[in-house]
């Protein structure tokens, strides 16, 4: 395999079979936060809320990342595609969950210190 | 790329990727910033309501004049097949765009077709939904899980409309044959944007619909 041909073999794109497959296993994943949230409120039998309840919000976090890394690294083709387009999203990635999560924690500090 | 001949460039450049593909990756990094500040919004907000219509629970709402009754809002069912169809659609747009790289004009036109078609109706069930929501009582100003929540499915939804614009304007050039495998960098590029309106939404629905 000369250069060329090697690095153009780094560089393909999955095929139509990969497609599909990585689509029905983003679909089984939502089935899965819809059973999540159906089960953390009940709907899914009495028995089921007291274990589901307490972790719904850690299964949809969860559930949600790993179709946002399939999507990423699959159809945006990420995980082909030359390194700086990744560290072009990745970063910006980072620094909106670090966005997010800061905002919620200063918010509920000052929930907590202004009860007080 | 899986086709050399989505590798032509218009010019060199000193990263050996083309620059509209870096262009397109930098203003989806900037449009990461754009609903993060949004989404942090919303959960900052959340459950601070003083008056209904709330998602989750039953409330008393100002509705006709008076102050009511209200059921929760939320109609998971709808929106779950709402989302379904947004993911289908991403799988249709990456085989529209393995259509073009390939020359293989009929998979081009019918995949980008149907990634239209499903555009068109998550904007339809998002235009419902908001009729829908306004009827029983939430308007924009009613309270705080109001504001919050149009503003950021508000913009998604804006988003998801500039995304069918573009790959309609591609369609309607694929369907006249003027998307050749040297031009397949084009839907490439329009397929990321696709691809990010959808993992957006990826983060939305469990955040804003299905975490109580």
């Amino acid at each position: 395999m000369d250069s060329h041909s090697q690095a153009h073999a780094e560089h393909a794109h999955p095929t139509p079979g990969l497609y599909l497959k990585i689509a029905l296993i983003l679909f089984v994943l939502t089935a899965f936060e819809v059973l999540a949230f159906e089960a953390g409120r009940g709907g899914l039998g009495a028995g089921l809320r007291p274990i589901f309840e307490p972790i719904t919000v850690v299964l949809l976090v969860v559930l949600s990342a790993a179709k946002f890394a399939l999507v990423a690294m699959f159809y945006m083709h990420l995980k082909q595609d030359p390194k700086l387009l990744a560290n072009l999203f990745v970063f910006p990635i980072l620094l909106a969950a670090t966005i997010i999560a800061t905002l919620i924690i200063l918010f509920q500090y000052w929930r907590v210190v202004g009860a007080k | 790329m899986s086709d050399a001949a989505a590798h032509v460039m218009d010019h060199p450049t000193s990263t050996g990727i083309d620059s509209k593909k870096v262009a397109i990756w930098t203003l989806i990094g900037s449009e990461c910033l754009l609903f993060a500040s949004l989404i942090s919004t919303y959960l900052v907000y959340k459950g601070k309501s003083l008056v209904g219509p709330l998602p989750h629970a039953e409330s008393q709402c100002m509705l006709h004049g008076k102050m009511q009754h209200c059921e929760p809002i939320f109609e998971i069912p709808l929106v779950t097949f709402g989302t379904a169809v947004l993911l289908f659609s991403s799988f249709f747009v990456v085989l529209a765009l393995y259509g073009a790289q390939k020359g293989n004009r009929k998979m081009l036109v019918g995949w980008l077709s149907m990634t239209v078609l499903c555009g068109l109706f998550f904007i339809g069930m998002q235009v419902y939904e908001f009729s829908h929501f306004y009827h029983k009582g939430l308007g924009y100003g009613t309270n705080l899980f109001g504001s919050t929540f149009y503003t950021l499915t508000g913009f998604h939804g804006s988003h998801v409309t500039v995304g069918v614009i573009w790959l309609s304007t591609l369609l309607y050039r694929a369907a006249r044959g003027k998307v050749p495998p040297e031009k397949a960098l084009n839907l490439e590029i329009a397929a990321l944007y696709w691809h990010f309106v959808d993992v957006v939404w990826i983060v939305i629905f469990p955040v804003v619909y299905l975490m109580r």
